[in-house]
């Protein structure tokens, strides 16, 4: 198990540090690793917390400058925490001529943040995404793993009130 | 023995420490080493049961699980209906198969009767009685259900007779949405791995390079590379350890081919890799998928654990000394990763940037060493070449184009969906005959085809024949297939804009020409479609297009320029109106637009005033309202609110 490093108890058994370390000792040695360990650190915690990616760089033996080049370059990973549940509004072509836009309009005006942003109480994060691969129901939507189709302004909307 | 797969009794030998030669034949055509009716029996039970025969008392009920389809709800529409097959009894006579994509998602949930091939759209969980009561207890069609042609309203009983499925030609998507993707007896039953032992045992790997070169198969990816020329090179390349990597980062706007292959009939991919994989003489491989499709993602671990547990895939595959082992790696979201380079260092772990070719990845690839990289498109239609031969595949298509190709047709087209249709038919059918034409009656402006990297092609151009070549020759590329069409309700200038924009946001910095030339044109574009255009905007983005494309570094930055090459050159008219005019003709450039009040139409309810956020709308109860076009924000919202269609915009 992971020691806490500052010494106090509580820390000692924190379950998302150990999980992280479980998966990096599974990581080493392996050729080509550090996108999947970035994958995985952010399914642990959500997002990559600065920490994180430190520890992985010790323990991978990568320069913290790479990791974190890797980590910026790649739209999937997130340095500030995001949201509960997560609103990708699809922006690709087929959904741009059937009105994805105006669907990214309502839903941003109704949760009173931008692009890339978090509500304040961290239920909802707002992203775009190029292409959902469902254009034959555009305009499209993902909240979560749930994919909506054929949006309104106002349907979307009120999907969002599912998502706690 | 309950599955295909399971041994007919104790003298079937296969094991993963003793794999047996005949082994895939064996499922198929009963036991060979061992001539026993019995256990051929038991096999052919299974094999029918898998395929219904057309008398058969039995049926099957598929249901498409493809991406599009679950978002319409068909997950709840299969439990719904197992629970009343349950209730009613019929759960041994009728099986419900949860299916890869059909294709027609625009109808979405789709349901198969099989035999009778019985075709019902738009199925809801609510409908599930009234199909069990009179279809499969009384044996009667529902009519309700069947799909019916928007311009003529004759309904099609089955799916050979719906005219979006009458007119393709389904060879590489021949399984999908008939087969369930999960599991692995479907596809065997379907003369699945066929094609990999025939190469195994009966060819030598340069036999099989030649068998693909005679097809003719171009690459699916976009730029329609040889095939087997390609997999010469990797084979006489230097090295004893080689790569065989499959490209499925689709992340073109508008295509969704790859996903549909690799939801709905993952082992034909997977098939595809191996063969090559014994082509080349490669022993490992990669599938890079795009994190976004964590449905394909699931469904290709399964079929390759399913491939593993077997021996098809490993160590001495069918005894043949033969070993190829197959990992998945996720992608990290970079649209620049589809670049073969770019894809290729992302899976060592590095930023997705592509770097300067030669070395190509035949000779330099996955860790300095020989590597094939082709898109999913390209590996699913090799069982079907080694399954019947090179010569069968190349009677299909246009002289240099041979074979079929898949389009994920799209836009405002009445029939969405991905059509599988051989090269060289005509835009126009794709678009009117089997796309059914324009959506609401509106006219046919132009498709874009190829995300980005393509271009738009006009009316007078819908005859031209769909083939790399004619298509190049044309302004465009074939791209990954996606067709967008937009009617005249779409602004030409806003499309290349849009594009500039995906292009702009997805370049990866590494070479100056994609990297600033992107930001200028989209910086022009913006301009114009903010009504700040001017006169000799249209030259500079035609000569900065023309660098951009012969000096970037990838494919990237070398096909960002088409969308605004190809606008300029059939739609010339439609940047000059911005530009001199101020005036946006299709009604999108909100900037360029006046919100107006057909006085003839308004009853004056006043909905419109209440509802406008910037207080421009005004007028008395009952008469006439106005629009204060200094105070109007063009937000739309009235447009939306009047019940009357009053307001329009000019």
């Amino acid at each position: 198990m992971a020691a806490c490093k500052c010494g106090c108890e509580q820390h000692a058994v924190d379950p998302q540090q150990e999980a992280l370390q479980k998966m990096l000792d599974g990581y080493k040695g392996q050729k080509g690793a550090l996108i999947p360990v970035l994958q995985e650190a952010q399914e642990i915690y959500g997002y990559l917390p600065k920490e994180v990616m430190q520890q992985i760089s010790k323990e991978l033996n990568i320069p913290f400058s790479k990791i974190f080049g890797v980590a910026t370059f790649y739209a999937q990973f997130h340095l500030k925490p995001r949201g509960r549940n997560i609103i990708r509004v699809c922006q690709g072509t087929a959904c741009h001529v059937r009105g994805g836009a105006k669907v990214l309009e309502a839903i941003s005006k109704k949760l009173g943040v931008g692009k890339n942003e978090t509500t304040e109480d961290l239920r909802f994060t707002l992203e775009t995404v190029a292409c959902l691969g469902a254009c034959g129901l555009a305009p499209v939507m993902m909240v979560n793993n749930d994919t909506h189709g054929r949006l309104t302004p106002d349907v979307a909307v009120s999907i969002l009130e599912k998502y706690e | 023995m309950k599955s295909l797969m399971d041994k007919c009794c104790d003298k079937c030998t296969h094991a993963l420490d003793n794999p047996c030669k005949d082994y895939i034949k064996c499922r198929k055509e009963g036991p060979i080493c061992h001539q026993d009716d019995a256990c051929k029996e038991k096999r052919q039970k299974i094999l029918a049961e898998l395929h219904l025969a057309e008398d058969s008392q039995k049926r099957q009920i598929l249901i498409c699980a493809g991406t599009g389809c679950t978002s319409s709800g068909s997950g709840k529409l299969a439990e719904s209906l197992k629970q009343e097959l349950q209730n009613k009894g019929l759960s041994d006579q009728v099986e419900v198969k949860v299916t890869g994509c059909h294709g027609f998602c625009e109808q979405g949930p789709l349901m198969i009767v099989e035999p009778q091939k019985t075709f019902y759209t738009r199925v809801a969980a609510e409908d599930v009685p009234e199909v069990v009561e009179k279809h499969l207890i009384g044996g009667e069609i529902v009519e309700r259900l069947l799909y019916k042609e928007p311009n003529t309203g004759e309904t099609a009983p089955t799916y050979e007779t719906v005219p979006f499925y009458a007119k393709q030609k389904r060879l590489v998507l021949h399984n999908c949405g008939h087969i369930n993707p999960e599991v692995i007896d479907d596809y065997i039953a379907n003369d699945g791995y066929a094609g990999f032992v025939k190469a195994l045992f009966e060819m030598t790997p340069e036999e099989v390079i030649e068998d693909v070169k005679r097809s003719g198969l171009r690459g699916r990816g976009g730029a329609g590379f040889p095939t087997g020329m390609k997999w010469g090179f990797v084979r006489q390349a230097a090295g004893d350890k080689k790569y065989v990597v499959c490209n499925a980062d689709e992340g073109d706007p508008g295509a969704f081919m790859d996903r549909s292959v690799l939801e709905g009939d993952p082992h034909a991919v997977i098939e595809g890799m191996a063969i090559c994989a014994y082509a080349v003489g490669a022993d490992e491989g990669y599938i890079y998928v795009r994190a976004e499709y964590p449905l394909a993602i699931e469904r290709l671990k399964i079929a390759i654990a399913q491939a593993e547990e077997r021996g098809i895939l490993g160590n001495n595959i069918f005894n043949s000394g033969f070993n190829f082992k197959l990992k998945i790696k996720a992608g990290a979201g970079a649209f620049v990763c589809g670049e073969e380079t770019a894809l290729l260092t992302s899976i060592e772990g590095n930023r997705g940037m592509p770097r300067v070719r030669p070395p190509f990845p035949a000779n330099k690839g996955l860790w300095d060493k020989p590597t094939n990289l082709n898109n999913v498109e390209t590996y699913a239609n090799v069982p079907y070449i080694l399954r019947n031969g090179g010569a069968e595949y190349a009677k299909l298509g246009t002289e240099k184009s041979k074979g079929t190709k898949i389009f994920a047709l799209t836009g405002k087209v009445n029939n969405t969906g991905l059509v599988e249709v051989p090269m060289g038919i005509t835009m126009r059918e794709i678009i009117f005959a089997i796309g059914g034409g324009i959506q609401n009656g509106m006219k046919f402006k132009a498709v874009q085809i190829g995300g980005p990297s393509g271009g738009c092609i006009p009316e007078e151009l819908l005859d031209l024949p769909v083939d790399y070549d004619s298509l190049t020759a044309a302004g465009a590329m074939m791209g990954s297939g996606g067709l967008v069409v937009m009617d005249e309700t779409t602004c030409m200038v806003d499309v290349a804009r849009f594009f500039l924009t995906f292009t702009q946001a997805e370049s990866c910095g590494k070479c100056t020409p994609c990297r600033e030339g992107t930001k200028r044109m989209l910086e022009i574009l913006t301009r114009i479609c903010d009504g700040q255009g001017k006169l000799e905007d249209i030259e500079n983005l035609e000569r900065l297009g023309r660098v951009v494309k012969s000096t970037a570094l990838c494919g990237l930055g070398q096909t960002c320029a088409n969308p605004i090459l190809s606008t300029l050159r059939y739609f010339k008219h439609e940047y000059l109106a911005h530009i001199e005019e101020k005036r946006c003709p299709a009604g999108v450039c909100t900037a360029l637009l006046t919100y107006k009040i057909d006085p003839e139409k308004c009853k004056g309810c006043g909905k419109c005033a209440k509802g406008c956020p910037a207080g421009a709308i005004t007028g008395e109860k009952k008469q006439p309202h106005v629009i204060d076009t200094t105070k109007c924000i063009k937000c739309g919202a009235c447009i939306t609110g009047c019940k009357f269609d009053a307001i329009y915009k000019a």
